[in-house]
């Protein structure tokens, strides 16, 4: 024996202490790339739980039909933004100090979105926004993308659909004050509708109420003595379809108009037949399948959850899969490497229309009409951007 | 603002104010005999109004019955929380008793959107609700004037009960002095279950009104109710029945016509309950109608 039996033994824990170094960093290691994170970012309690449930839906379908990506196991992270600015950044806080998700889905409404948005951009992870359509989600924010149509557009051609199509001369607005979304809509309704009529004197009347009110008789009854052809109301579908119900109780007759977040069943089911006639633009008709990503989409729907898929349960479909998309492209998972590959997405097939994303990070897509009929959502006509 | 849109704005305060009065009659009731903030009552409120609305929809009831029912559960569910949340602490600190109220409050919130779905659903309005007046042009809901009504009733079913019956002379008891009234062999115990037990069917009649009126279930249904009728009782001078119908009144009137006259200021208008109630409490501390520590029901 030519080497001692204590230097052996020291050799041997030095060997020991090297392999166990070595598999604990490989075993941290493969312990985050084994499986990707994607965070749900949703209302899922509050004056929004109906549409961030929905979206969560189109989601969790999503994930069931296509469960890996990479030969990785993609799995979701839900977290609840509770309708609430000040929740919803905590919510994204915990999506990416405490869960590291790869890349960020969400939220209903432009509001959280933008609310989560500067935390998605400092902790430079990709977020898809799912139906946020209001401009400031994705301006100047180089790690927000959106897969859904924004607000200019869609306050534009509800103005020409009010004024080529209703043939409104006074319209009256009705609006969420204290959500983005709907300031915003009804600002860029005003601007077009002025500009058709040639008349600043067409918008006859303006009306504010806040998130979560339940009582506008106030607001309506002021709003009666102009007798507008047509309210444009854009706002959350529950307080929608409340405004509606008590504008009809007070005898007002008026055609009201809206955007896409009166797509939910909820909106139908509050108003009941108040809410008949009540138009709106939107992203996706159930009874007008686009094309062969659409009719996949809503067989499968149905057959999951054995209901109708809302618009926005579509796109959050398309939001799972443009992900996926950009992580198979860029052959990796990092969130860098996904934002990079989002940016170059170009005539991906998504549920609910082709999706390019454009430079600012926007998807040009266009609206669909509808309107309520016999209590269901009845399509009525597209409108190309 | 001319005549009739002047009249129609006053026939919405009024139905608002009333449903207001409504839901502070039973924090006022529970203060009064305890001086007890029942910060649940908001949240009692709202499983008053989902009870209502599964006997309507799940057990397929008339909609009186379920309305009974509902009434009924309601108030074995606000005795069975005191006996749970605030008997076991009713010799500990006022604070620790108003903190169980917090918890229990926090609990049932979230208890609801587990069991009921955070998504809002939509409440049955029978038709006899829905129907609609005009009166010279002012269009008036049935409910806004079937709410004034058991508003008013409520209120004189409570004073006769307050002021001319035996268990209201306990009450009274119990108000001003506990340990005085247990020597008096007053059993404090159900004086109190008696108590909790108004004050539940109360929340259980103000939330089926309130969503005959704004037809929306949801778990959080009750927060900022529970909050504005809270501050309609204490205007009114918490304690006092009649107060908290003044308050009620009062608070609903200056949110309409908040809105009516200074349509600008809508976003503000949650703001000026809360500024009436900073301003009544500066001046009269114990409300408009309240009495310094005197008989306090």
């Amino acid at each position: 024996m030519g080497v001692p039996l204590k230097k052996i033994n020291t050799l041997l824990a030095l060997a020991a202490a090297l392999a166990l170094g070595v598999s604990v960093v490989s075993c941290s290691k493969s312990g985050d790339s084994d499986v990707i994170k994607i965070g749900v970012f949703e209302p899922l309690t509050g004056a929004n739980g109906a549409g961030g449930a929905d979206e969560v839906d189109g989601v969790k379908l999503a994930n069931k039909l296509y469960p890996t990506v990479l030969g990785k196991k993609v799995v979701l992270v839900v977290v609840d933004n509770k309708s609430d600015k000040v929740e919803a950044a905590n919510a994204a806080t915990v999506l990416v100090q405490k869960e590291k998700v790869n890349a960020v889905i969400g939220s209903w409404g432009s509001s959280l979105s933008m609310s989560g948005g500067p935390i998605f951009a400092e902790a430079k992870t990709p977020a898809v926004a799912v139906s946020a359509t209001n401009p400031n989600v994705t301006k100047g924010n180089e790690y927000y993308f959106r897969v859904c149509f924004l607000d200019p557009f869609q306050g534009t051609v509800n103005a020409a659909y009010a004024f080529n199509v209703l043939k409104a001369k006074k319209v009256a607005i009705i609006r969420e004050v204290s959500n983005d979304y709907s300031v915003g809509l009804a600002k860029f309704f005003v601007d077009e509708f002025v500009k058709l009529a040639g008349d600043e004197k067409a918008i006859v009347a303006t009306s504010d109420y806040n998130t979560g009110d339940q009582d506008f008789s106030a607001q309506l009854t002021n709003i009666k003595k102009y007798d507008p052809d047509v309210i444009f109301a854009p706002g959350n579908y529950t307080e929608s379809a409340l405004i509606i119900k008590q504008a009809r109780a007070l005898g007002m007759k008026a055609q009201f108009l809206g955007g896409d977040t009166w797509d939910e069943n909820a909106f139908l089911e509050v108003g009941g037949a108040a809410v008949e006639g009540a138009t709106f633009s939107t992203f996706f008709a159930n009874d007008v399948p686009i094309n062969k990503t659409s009719e996949a989409f809503l067989k499968s729907f149905r057959d999951e959850y054995k209901k109708e898929p809302a618009a926005v349960a579509a796109l959050g479909f398309d939001a799972y899969r443009v992900i996926l998309d950009a992580i198979t492209r860029a052959n990796s998972a990092e969130p860098q490497k996904i934002r990079d590959a989002l940016t170059q997405t170009k005539d991906f097939e998504g549920s609910a229309g082709s999706i390019t994303i454009n430079a600012e990070r926007n998807a040009d897509k266009a609206a669909v009409f509808k309107t309520v009929k016999d209590k269901k959502f009845v399509f009525l006509t597209t409108v190309k951007p | 603002m001319d005549l009739q849109t002047f009249l129609q704005q006053f026939v919405n305060a009024l139905s608002l104010g009333s449903l207001y009065a409504l839901i502070a009659i039973g924090y006022t009731m529970v203060y009064g005999i305890l001086r007890l903030i029942n910060f649940a009552h908001g949240d009692i409120f709202m499983v008053g109004g989902y009870l209502a609305f599964y006997g309507v929809t799940t057990f397929l009831m008339p909609w009186w019955l379920a309305v009974v029912v509902a009434i009924a559960l309601t108030t074995i569910f606000g005795v069975g929380l005191e006996r749970v949340a605030y008997r076991p602490l009713r010799d500990s600190p006022r604070i620790s008793i108003m903190i169980s109220a917090i918890g229990a409050s926090f609990l049932l919130e979230n208890l609801a959107i587990v069991l009921f779905d955070a998504r809002p659903k939509a409440f049955h309005v029978p038709d006899f609700f829905a129907a609609n007046f005009i009166l010279s042009g002012v269009h008036i809901a049935s409910v806004s004037l079937i709410i004034p009504v058991v508003t008013a009733v409520i209120l004189a079913v409570l004073l006769w009960m307050v002021h001319s019956t035996r268990v209201g002379m306990a009450m009274r008891a119990v108000s001003t002095d506990i340990d005085a009234a247990r020597l008096m062999a007053i059993d404090v115990d159900r004086i109190v279950s008696i108590t909790f037990a108004i004050g539940s069917a109360l929340a259980a009649v103000g939330g089926i009104m309130y969503a005959l009126k704004y037809p929306r279930l949801e778990p959080l249904m009750g927060i900022m109710p529970g909050l504005k009728c809270f501050i309609a009782a204490v205007i009114g001078g918490i304690g006092s029945i009649g107060g908290a119908v003044l308050g009620g009144l009062l608070l609903g009137i200056i949110e309409l016509m908040t809105v009516a006259f200074l349509p600008e200021l809508t976003g503000y208008k949650d703001a000026f309950a809360f500024v009436l109630l900073i301003v009544v409490l500066l001046v009269k501390p114990t409300g408009l109608l309240g009495k310094n520590q005197g008989e306090k029901v």
